[in-house]
């Protein structure tokens, strides 16, 4: 046993962050971040104590590509600082909080270009049932040290431990972004003619791309889009309706499934944004059975943001 | 070579083996496994075992018990029941390439080898996924995708052998996972089978699979929460157009430094490769694969994605080394130069037994502004051991490989090898790094992972490990260090009586 541990904890933010979660014996508590995805995964126990996570930037070395940020820190505060230096991660950028998006998990509009968001988080410090400050993952860009806690905790809803810091990959903005819409072609052409794009979205009717990368090859990719249809120039993607749902790539061609009102499907992704909350899918008994194990070894008193369960349909939707 | 575990190698004689085959010809639990089975694919006999004791690494020491071949996902059920049944451990294996110890089995445990289990299922490409059995040799099934147009993008350097469930198992990268990802950004879904028994589709095809990532969590964990039987991969699109520089530089620290300006000038490189002197001219002697022998260091910088694109950040890249004073910038003319200089850094450790018998590869991180301070030390560290001391790393992502080459029949060298060794991730500790990059903790590095994780955050760990092994029956002994595990390695080193050996 040695004296110094290298992931030691001593920021007093996180200890205090501890504190007010506090021991087993300290009764319910839940986090709230910008409350965008406020009803994901259940309604929180009323009797739960809800508290907010520690704010700011702790460490940002723009050359190492890793920033330092505390959970209550905005997504948009976090990407305005790293914008200045011409980076930016792979989180959503939908008004709330930097651990809110951590706990919900859901991935950006951009997920083709800018990657998930399970795949952003290096190390996660998390507050556990019994109010200790626990460090998973590590602060470099490769690493497999130890077990993968930090993709345990992308998607839990806080259910694991109370999310208090994290140590994100940056992404260098690209040169040039361009969006281009077209209403002749065909979208699931789309992924076999530009190589990486950041996003391609239909709505039944027209079809959105968004380019980016050096000018010289936006210039190339567009070249090749037009070859297979008509496309202009836009400003940026349509508005996405209120509901998220997740599907197979190959399914998307379905478009009957997503209702005669508005929807919005990102093509080789999955993901589609309809008027009506997608069928329930309930999760693989044997997976459910898995996922309770995790939750009783993690918190068996069920004190840390009761009432949500991740895997649980989101009743209120949201983009 | 003897390793920290070589205290229980049982050395085996002629009348030994033949009173263990007896014993274990007697083992009812080795009846019941071949009746599940059959009895050819559940071996028993001195060669499977003595080969199944061991892995690429250098701690000796395992003892296997009955080797087994399933076939099948029900087949691998099978033996999860009845290991748990009669109470017996089970190690998972694939090609046994791994550095760390991992695969080696402790207290004469069921092996369970999925090299059988080798068939590509389904190439979909519309869901740009593949699914195929772990057995899967690496290599295999990028070769397999290439005329449609894609590739597995991890590429660890025994992507010629190693399998896809061990690339699962240790979370695997390679030279090009510094753009592409490691594994984990490469696997959507795994079906595992449980230390219960039972079997689990973790993870999904679908967008956003819903409740908690457990198909992230297993990734890596060194086959210490069950058995991968089946593995949805992500096809990665072919690039349609590759460049790789060769810039060579006075010393490594000139080509450490120039590896940190092209990460800070926002690119991000499909590869960057760092080789030292020393292991350049062993390499160029070995497969000539065109490095300049008179350079301190080599840098190997590889660009791919759209021809138009690449063209920016390969003359970046070599405007960036030029700054920092390099001596060559040579551009692969052909797809032939390119092989070749990729072949001399992928057969980099084999060029090693020049210099000497043995060797001991390390495995770590640290940031990478912090590269040229941590190699200086490493150099110093070997010489103070008077031990040679080789680099060649992944420089992009800071993972760090010094190679300890030695002499093992030298006396006293060994306990100078595993002095300097601690030393070297010791200063990477204290530069800001990890324990390992992409070989994993196995055994080799339980004794430091509580200099880097606090006891909270090691039985966190542990609390995942419970969920899905709450027998602490799969792989035992590895990666949680005694003492936060739920198994106690001394106990797995003391191979009970009635188990065979």
């Amino acid at each position: 046993m040695t004296a110094t541990r290298a992931l030691e904890v001593n920021d007093p933010a996180l200890l205090s962050f501890a504190e007010e979660v506090g021991e087993r014996d300290s009764g319910l508590v839940a986090v709230a971040g910008g409350r965008t995805r406020w009803g994901v995964g259940g309604a929180l126990d009323p009797a739960a104590r809800v508290l907010t996570a520690p704010t700011g930037i702790v460490d940002y070395v723009p050359d190492e590509m890793t920033v330092r940020v505390r959970a209550g820190t905005t997504v948009a505060e976090l990407h305005a600082a790293l914008a200045e230096q011409g980076q930016r991660t792979g989180l959503p950028e939908r008004g709330g909080t930097v651990g809110g998006a951590v706990a919900v998990g859901e991935n950006s509009m951009f997920v083709l270009g800018r990657g998930r968001v399970r795949e952003a988080v290096l190390q996660v410090r998390y507050v556990s049932d019994q109010g200790r400050i626990i460090t998973g993952g590590g602060p470099t860009v490769k690493n497999v040290t130890g077990f993968d806690i930090p993709r345990l905790m992308v998607g839990a809803l806080g259910t694991l431990g109370c999310l208090a810091e994290f140590i994100l990959r940056t992404n260098p903005i690209p040169a040039l972004t361009r969006w281009l819409v077209s209403d002749n072609v065909d979208p699931f052409a789309i992924l076999d003619t530009v190589l990486q794009p950041g996003a391609i979205l239909w709505d039944g009717r027209q079809t959105w791309v968004q380019l980016e990368g050096h000018p010289p090859g936006v210039e190339a990719e567009q070249r090749r889009l037009e070859a297979i249809g008509s496309f202009t120039e836009t400003k940026g993607p349509p508005e996405t309706p209120t509901h998220r749902w997740s599907l197979k790539p190959s399914e998307l061609a379905d478009a009957a499934q997503f209702g005669d009102q508005p929807w919005l499907a990102s093509i080789g992704v999955g993901t589609v944004w309809a008027s009506q909350p997608q069928p329930h899918r309930p999760l693989d008994p044997g997976v459910q059975a898995l996922t309770d194990r995790v939750s009783e070894q993690f918190d068996p008193a069920n004190r840390l943001n009761p009432g949500r369960r991740p895997g649980v349909s989101n009743p209120t939707g949201g983009s | 070579m003897a390793g920290f575990l070589g205290s229980v190698r049982r050395r085996i004689t002629p009348q030994g083996l033949r009173d263990a085959q007896q014993d274990a010809a007697a083992d009812p639990v080795v009846r019941l496994l071949s009746d599940a089975l059959s009895a050819d694919r559940v071996r028993i006999d001195g060669a499977h075992r003595s080969l199944h004791g061991h892995d690429a690494s250098v701690f000796d020491g395992g003892v296997s018990g009955p080797v087994c071949y399933p076939t099948s996902t029900e087949e691998v059920q099978a033996i999860m029941r009845i290991a748990k049944e009669h109470k017996r451990n089970i190690v998972p294996r694939g090609a046994g390439t791994g550095l760390a110890g991992g695969a080696i089995p402790l207290g004469a445990p069921i092996v369970v080898a999925v090299t059988k289990m080798n068939r590509i299922l389904e190439v979909d490409v519309e869901n740009r996924v593949a699914w195929v059995e772990p057995g899967v040799i690496n290599l295999d099934l990028t070769k397999h995708l290439q005329p449609l147009g894609f590739h597995f993008a991890p590429d660890p350097s025994s992507q010629q052998v190693c399998t896809i469930g061990g690339n699962v198992a240790n979370n695997s990268g390679g030279p090009h996972c510094l753009a592409y990802g490691v594994t984990n950004s490469h696997v959507l879904a795994i079906e595992v089978v449980l230390p219960s028994g039972d079997a689990v589709m973790l993870g999904g095809v679908d967008a956003e699979p819903a409740g908690l990532d457990l198909r992230g969590a297993f990734i890596g964990s060194e086959g210490t929460l069950g058995i991968a039987t089946r593995v949805c991969v992500r096809l990665t699109p072919n690039p349609p157009a590759v460049k790789t520089l060769l810039l060579s530089f006075a010393s490594i620290g000139d080509a450490a430094s120039t590896v940190s300006s092209i990460i800070a000038d926002g690119i991000v490189p499909a590869a960057l490769e760092v080789m030292d002197q020393r292991i350049t001219q062993a390499v160029e002697n070995y497969v000539q694969a065109g490095y300049p022998t008179d350079a301190g260091a080599v840098l190997l910088a590889e660009v791919d994605g759209l021809a138009e694109s690449i063209e920016v950040d390969a003359e970046r890249i070599a405007q960036i080394g030029r700054e920092q004073g390099a001596l060559e910038v040579r551009v692969a003319a052909d797809e032939a130069e390119r092989a070749a200089l990729w072949k001399g850094r992928k057969t980099a450790f084999g060029a090693v037994a020049q210099i000497a018998p043995d060797y001991y590869l390390h495995d770590t991180v640290v940031p990478r502004s912090a590269l040229a301070d941590v190699l200086e030390k490493v150099y110093e560290i070997a010489e103070r051991h008077d031990l040679t001391v080789v680099n060649v790393f992944h420089a992009g992502d800071g993972n760090l490989h010094p190679l300890l080459a030695f002499d093992a029949r030298k006396e006293g060298v060994l306990d100078r090898v595993h002095a300097a060794g601690a030393e070297i991730l010791r200063v990477c500790l204290d530069a800001g790094g990890v324990l390992s990059g992409e070989h994993g903790i196995g055994l080799e590095k339980q004794k430091f992972m509580d200099e880097f994780f606090t006891d909270d955050d090691l039985e966190h760990q542990n609390r995942l490990r419970q969920s899905f092994d709450p027998g602490c029956r799969t792989n035992p002994g590895k990666v949680i260090p005694t003492g936060h595990s739920c198994a106690d390695i001394a106990a797995l080193k003391r191979v009970s009586n009635e188990v065979w050996v």
